[in-house]
């Protein structure tokens, strides 16, 4: 491993941080979202679902493309980057993991909206006749209850956070230590001819990816045995 | 009935394809069944009452409001306790974890006006499942959990919604015992939701009595049982319940002696009664035949002078008859189905002094 050169670890170092933050942020705002989807009765529920799932149809590029638009100097990124004495967001860690957020959405915001509308509006009514007020019901029962979904939006997100290549590519360009993550470091290794460095991460990622599936089947084994 | 702990209910709203209004008034204790075929609407005035739905009315259990033209109290703002048809206790916390979770994990003991942890996990016969998940727990014992649960919560008022349909028939004879304790140990006035008169029979000492969203008639268990002219007295198995005290044991026959409103009956019973017991009894209208005069030699044990207070044809060749017992008729009531020929040729009337003849007594402790 110590032939491996410092380039290759700072964008390992650098596409775990990435995929962490965005993991984080995510769960914080897509389980709002998930607990409105599952529970609102408006008509335009389902538009915005397909908001949020939009990402999944998309060629990541088109979503890059936006992203770029928006995150750059003219856009709304330029404007809350100028409070930070910044010009633009793109081509930033901050852009990045913005980016992210919005590309793994659906991935986070659907299996926890599944496991609050699998867990139906009974246990809810159940806290509120033994005089749990709606924050407390949510806290003591909707999330314990829905945590399965959140372990498998966490490990979808962080996967999906760690795979991605064309929106990095348009709104992070290729930075090191700064954007330069595993997916555009293979791309640039090929570029090159470095076939060997390539292998490597490219033979991790295959690696990490089994591991990731086959952890998510064992736990939602275990989630079941345990589960109600 | 005082003003004071009487529950007053009125609710409209729409039900599917008719509409719901209904309103009625139970006595601030004792077990009120809310009783009628499925899909009358029972269910959902028990949720309107703990404002699980919102329907426009008035909801006043004794002198607190819960919701009328101005206000509307959450649900977790009104003291009920709720029993569901199935358990719904929470997967993910431990049988006394879920019994705690009104008081948030606290074990409080029995104070006034207030049921212990330890009184509600003897009476409800919890105390080895108290570490258990609910998933490892049989239906029955899940039930009694979620009585249990409801308890705990302090409740001024239990709803229960048919809490022993989703059981089958063995685990209902297991849980029945303790809605009867619940009804003998707590002043807790229950509203208790059925179709199963034979329940009802068991429990209930009030019935509102539902149809289509509507109510029919609301008043003390054996008046709405008897009433000629209710649906209930008309049924293929009509029966009356009374309430009875053991008056004399016969050891020697095995023969008790219940003294009921205006008359005693005699029922062979297990060496388990003791005299003051109280019993509820049920007869049947199919087991009471009428003779103008006392019949001089019969198996019958029970043959009781009583009144026609009144009388309904029930098809084209029957009689439903009201009784009631004594020879004033100011006793109990009973119902007796006769055939047309026989009221006839006996010249039955309304206030015609009879002597009713019971075949069978169905006893079941109180």
């Amino acid at each position: 491993m110590a032939a491996l050169s410092p380039e290759i670890w700072t964008s390992v170092r650098l596409t775990i941080e990435l995929a962490a933050v965005t993991t984080a942020i995510l769960l914080v705002i897509g389980t709002p979202i998930a607990w409105w989807l599952a529970r609102s009765k408006a008509w335009w529920r389902e538009a915005v679902a397909a908001i949020v799932a939009l990402p999944l149809v998309l060629p990541p590029t088109v979503l890059g493309f936006y992203l770029l638009v928006a995150l750059g100097p003219n856009g709304l990124g330029g404007v809350l980057s100028s409070f930070g004495g910044l010009r633009t967001l793109a081509f930033t860690f901050e852009g990045l993991v913005i980016g992210s957020v919005v590309y793994s959405l659906p991935f986070v915001v659907q299996p926890i909206r599944n496991a609050f509308e699998a867990m139906g509006e009974r246990p809810m009514e159940v806290a509120a006749t033994l005089r749990a007020s709606p924050l407390r019901s949510f806290w003591t029962v909707a999330l314990p209850m829905a945590r399965p979904g959140f372990l498998t939006g966490a490990v979808l997100g962080f996967a999906h956070t760690v795979g991605e290549f064309g929106v990095v590519l348009m709104i992070g360009g290729n930075i090191p230590g700064e954007t330069k993550v595993l997916s555009v470091a293979i791309y640039d290794f090929v570029e090159t001819l470095r076939w060997r460095e390539a292998n490597i991460l490219a033979g991790g990622m295959v690696v990490f990816a089994f591991v990731v599936i086959l952890s998510m089947i064992a736990l939602e084994k275990r989630m079941r045995r345990l589960g109600p | 009935m005082t003003a004071a702990d009487t529950i007053d209910v009125r609710f409209e709203g729409r039900l599917g394809a008719f509409r719901l209004a209904v309103g009625f008034q139970a006595p601030g204790r004792g077990v009120t069944a809310l009783f009628g075929p499925s899909g009358c609407g029972k269910t959902s005035v028990l949720r309107a009452i703990a404002g699980l739905d919102h329907l426009t009315g008035l909801c006043r259990i004794g002198d607190e409001v819960w919701q009328d033209g101005q206000r509307f109290l959450p649900t977790h703002r009104r003291p009920v306790g709720y029993v569901f048809q199935e358990a719904n206790l929470f997967p993910h916390l431990s049988v006394k974890r879920n019994l705690l979770y009104s008081s948030r994990g606290k074990v409080l003991p029995a104070a006034e006006g207030r049921i212990g942890f330890k009184e509600v996990v003897e009476l409800l016969k919890v105390e080895p499942l108290l570490e258990r998940a609910p998933a490892r727990l049989s239906g029955g014992e899940r039930q009694r959990v979620a009585i249990g649960r409801a308890l705990l919560s302090q409740p001024r008022l239990l709803l229960m919604d048919e809490p022993l349909s989703a059981l089958d028939q063995a685990t209902r004879q297991e849980i029945l015992p303790f809605l009867e304790r619940l009804h003998d140990t707590l002043a807790l006035p229950i509203l208790y939701v059925s179709h199963d008169m034979r329940e009802v029979e068991r429990l209930a000492d009030h019935v509102v009595l539902m149809r289509e969203g509507r109510v029919l008639a609301s008043g003390p268990l054996t008046e709405i049982q008897s009433d000629p002219d209710l649906p209930l007295a008309r049924e293929r198995d009509a029966r009356v319940s009374l309430e009875g005290v053991v008056a004399t044991i016969d050891a020697e026959y095995g023969i008790v002696g219940i003294t009921v409103e205006g008359g005693q009956f005699l029922v062979p019973g297990e060496d388990s009664f003791k005299i003051g017991d109280h019993l509820r009894l049920a007869i049947g209208a199919d087991d009471v035949s009428l003779s103008r005069v006392p019949p001089a030699a019969t198996s019958i044990l029970n043959v009781l002078p009583a009144v026609i207070v009144s009388a309904r044809a029930l098809g084209r060749h029957q009689m439903l008859v009201a009784l009631g017992l004594g020879d004033n008729g100011k006793g109990d009531r009973l119902l007796a189905r006769v055939t047309r020929k026989s009221w006839e040729q006996l010249d039955l009337a309304e206030g015609v002094q009879v002597h009713a003849q019971i075949k069978g007594v169905a006893l079941a402790p109180r």
